[in-house]
């Protein structure tokens, strides 16, 4: 993996505005700027400690193949790359049980704005050693710096991992549930995936009176919610939707509510901006603080 | 009176802002070994008292420090310079509990042990379960993302908090992070936990609740040799397990412990593991049966089930107590928290064994060996002359064999003054001026309890000695 000649290709200020993408998966570059890509590949895969290093440009999907052979997985979303799913920071419909995208990176080298390699993090699972730059870099969308190679934590695969469908009401099935993986709503029908000892998983199943089925609904694709989960009852009559029950996360037919900061944070994000990227070379136009 | 003490006298109740003697004192320090001074001491009850207070400290261009129960370990609450010190202590309410999403808003001053005491009967809690739980408070976890046994299995407080509202260092009030899964924004929620009030003060925490397991096995194993005892804790992990808890404790520890609380441990042992499951039954008895399993063949002597809720807390009671049980060996302890990977832990003990025996001084360690984190107390009698100077030569060189073993400077008790001028072992230049870019962007003015955390520029790529203004 050569950070050093990524640092180069980013380049810094000098260079002028750069973007960068994997595969697209998630809307790519921006659009008419100088484009560059992460390196890739798994550079070591530690079972007994749990982590696991790559480059940001590994697809998701050959990271857990790689992973699946020593019986773990990564709480990421199941496509594009690895610097894709962090920089963008959304969770996969196991988030319920797998915990959210930014509690997975325990340390990042990204390539900050004057074109220089950064560490941000370390490489055990547990650190509070500085100011926490990794959970600042998820979700930042390539603004602050282009991540090029993470340490990740890694989860044990389930024995079992079954999905199983409903027509009880979601919230008393999550109740009845010791901590699903998953439970999605579309309104109508409930869906929810148990995983742990085969034994447990089939008695849980039997308790809340679920039926196996192969796989979880479709997810409509046109938007993405974010509500408090509390909040997910009053979804009735909005269009089509599947709601992560617990989580909050709706995958909508129609767009989401506009939503905005207050000034205050508009102000603290702009002075975040200015100081990790003074000239706005990085992913130029995109904001994060308005939608 | 000062024209500082006027002002602030002014901004919030006069009552609340004290300059006794007596009271200076007890805020000079938390419970590192780091003394410092404080101007004034402010107990605000509102978030716009808070807002006030650091108002007039910009006005009068003094640092602040925020405070909860001072049990920090690394000096992070420690005013130096005449700092202002604003105590969370009186902002102590939990202000609504949301059983259906989990969640709960808090003051910063409510009490760990607390909070989970009030949301127990809802079948939650609150995860993060630090040694000082019953002191300690939920302002604080925020400022030292702090740890504990259980967040192996569970995560450490940063996974545990969802919004806050938080005046900045220049005084004004924002909510960081949200009740919902994924808030418009950078992640201000996650860059400001841990940041061990430089970023701001916590006013009003969001946290997430955690589903309290149906079924808990706690287990003691014990083992002739420290390195079968930590190769135990590589194998249970290797093997797919990730128990809520997995506790080790060394001989000297062991006896001390057993003196003091009476929970039958072996005390001829090497080490003892204290390994705790939690889930649903039949994986627990597979999980059970593994781990035995485990233990036997890299060598454990007896492994105890506990039986009941009183056996299995009798058992927590020894690691708990442990830092009581210490002080009666001798009076004073320097506790490090360097967290190395599981496969280093039987090299680095024998390290810190040898690096003690090496300058006189006597060794325990209780540790979290699930997740790494070592706390390796080197205990003594500060009035032994020149003992403080062993006491920091030895520690120097257990931080270096930790950082060099491929671990990181603090797990979970964060760098404060103790680690500030350990930080560039860890980090390069360039990585340390992305912290305080960080730094400056929720600080511009540098009031916000000032000289932690970030060694001064000059002292990267060099490790320094104490700060000034501080005395050990």
């Amino acid at each position: 993996m050569d950070l050093a000649a990524f640092a180069q290709e980013v380049g810094g200020v000098a260079d002028g505005p750069v973007t960068i993408t994997g595969t697209s998966s998630r809307g790519g570059g921006v659009p008419g700027v100088r484009c560059v890509e992460a390196p890739g590949g798994i550079e070591w895969i530690q079972a007994d400690e749990m982590i696991v290093s790559c480059g940001a440009a590994t697809l998701v999907e050959h990271l857990d193949a790689e992973l699946r052979a020593v019986g773990q997985c990564v709480a990421l979303p199941p496509a594009g790359t690895v610097g894709g799913a962090l920089a963008v920071g959304q969770s996969g419909v196991r988030r319920l049980g797998y915990g959210p995208v930014r509690d997975v990176l325990l340390q990042a080298h990204y390539v900050g704005a004057a074109g220089s390699i950064v560490k941000a993090g370390g490489p055990t699972v547990k650190n509070v050693s500085g100011f926490d730059l990794c959970r600042l870099l998820v979700g930042s969308r390539g603004t602050l710096g282009f991540i090029g190679a993470v340490i990740l934590r890694t989860r044990p695969l389930a024995a079992a991992s079954q999905w199983y469908t409903t027509d009880a009401d979601p919230w008393s099935t999550h109740a009845l549930l010791y901590r699903p993986v998953s439970v999605l709503w579309d309104g109508v029908t409930t869906w929810v995936l148990l995983e742990g000892h085969p034994d447990d998983v089939g008695e849980q199943a039997a308790k809340a009176g679920l039926a196996a089925v192969s796989a979880p609904p479709p997810l409509p694709a046109v938007s993405r919610w974010s509500r408090k989960p509390g909040d997910l009852r009053a979804l009735g009559g909005t269009g089509r939707f599947v709601a992560e029950i617990g989580v909050g996360i709706v995958h909508h037919s129609q767009p989401a509510p506009p939503r905005s900061l207050e000034p205050a944070a508009v102000a603290l994000h702009q002075r975040i901006k200015r100081q990790f990227d003074p000239t706005g070379r990085l992913n130029p136009g995109v904001e994060l603080h308005h939608v | 009176m000062t024209s500082l003490v006027a002002a602030l006298r002014a901004a919030i109740a006069p009552d609340r802002v004290r300059i006794g003697a007596a009271e200076l004192s007890l805020y000079r320090r938390d419970a590192s070994n780091f003394d410092g001074n404080a101007s004034v001491v402010c107990f605000p009850i509102t978030t716009v008292d808070v807002q006030a207070v650091v108002r007039v400290c910009v006005e009068h261009h003094v640092p602040f420090v925020a405070r909860g129960s001072g049990t920090g370990l690394a000096g992070g609450a420690t005013p130096l310079d005449g700092a202002v010190v604003i105590s969370l202590t009186k902002m102590n309410r939990i202000l609504s509990v949301d059983p259906e999403s989990r969640q709960a808003w808090v003051e910063p001053g409510v009490l760990n042990l607390d909070l989970t005491k009030a949301v127990q009967h809802h079948g939650l809690h609150f995860a993060p379960d630090p040694s000082s739980q019953q002191s300690c408070t939920i302002g604080g976890n925020v400022a030292n993302n702090s740890g504990g046994p259980h967040c192996l299995a569970d995560g450490v407080t940063s996974a545990h908090i969802l919004a806050m509202e938080v005046v900045l260092p220049e005084g004004d009030i924002i909510t960081i992070g949200g009740q919902d899964p994924e808030p418009l924004g950078l992640d201000l929620r996650g860059a400001f936990v841990g940041s061990e009030g430089m970023f701001g003060i916590a006013t009003k925490i969001c946290v997430r609740l955690t589903e309290t397991a149906p079924t808990v096995r706690t287990m003691l194993l014990d083992f002739e040799s420290v390195e079968d005892g930590a190769s135990t804790v590589s194998a249970i992990i290797a093997d797919g397990m990730v128990p809520a808890a997995l506790e080790m404790m060394d001989a000297l520890c062991t006896r001390a412990v057993e003196e003091y609380v009476h929970a039958g441990l072996p005390i001829d042992a090497a080490a003892i593991l204290l390994v705790e499951v939690a889930g649903l039954a039949n994986g627990l008895e597979h999980e059970v049966e593994r781990i035995i399993a485990i233990g036997k063949a890299h060598g454990a002597r007896t492994v105890r089930v506990a039986q009941d809720e009183a056996e299995r807390a009798l058992l927590w009671k020894g690691r708990k107590t442990a830092f009581g049980a210490i002080a009666r060996i001798k009076p004073n302890y320097y506790l490090h928290d360097t967290v190395v990977p599981r496969r280093k832990l039987p090299e680095v003990l024998n390290k810190v064994y040898e690096i003690a025996e090496r300058h006189g001084l006597l060794v325990m360690n209780v540790f979290h060996a699930g997740d790494g984190n070592l706390h390796p107390l080197l205990v003594f009698d500060k009035r032994e002359p020149g003992v403080m100077d062993r006491v920091h030569a030895a520690g120097d060189e257990i931080v270096r064999v930790s950082v060099a073993a491929g671990g990181v400077l603090s797990g979970e008790h964060g760098i404060g003054l103790e680690k500030r001028d350990y930080m560039p072992l860890m980090f390069g230049p360039e990585d340390l001026a992305a912290q305080a870019a960080l730094r400056a962007a929720f600080d511009p003015t540098g009031l916000a309890n000032p000289t932690k955390v970030l060694p001064s520029p000059s002292a990267c790529g060099d490790v320094q000695h104490v700060p000034e203004g501080a005395w050990i």
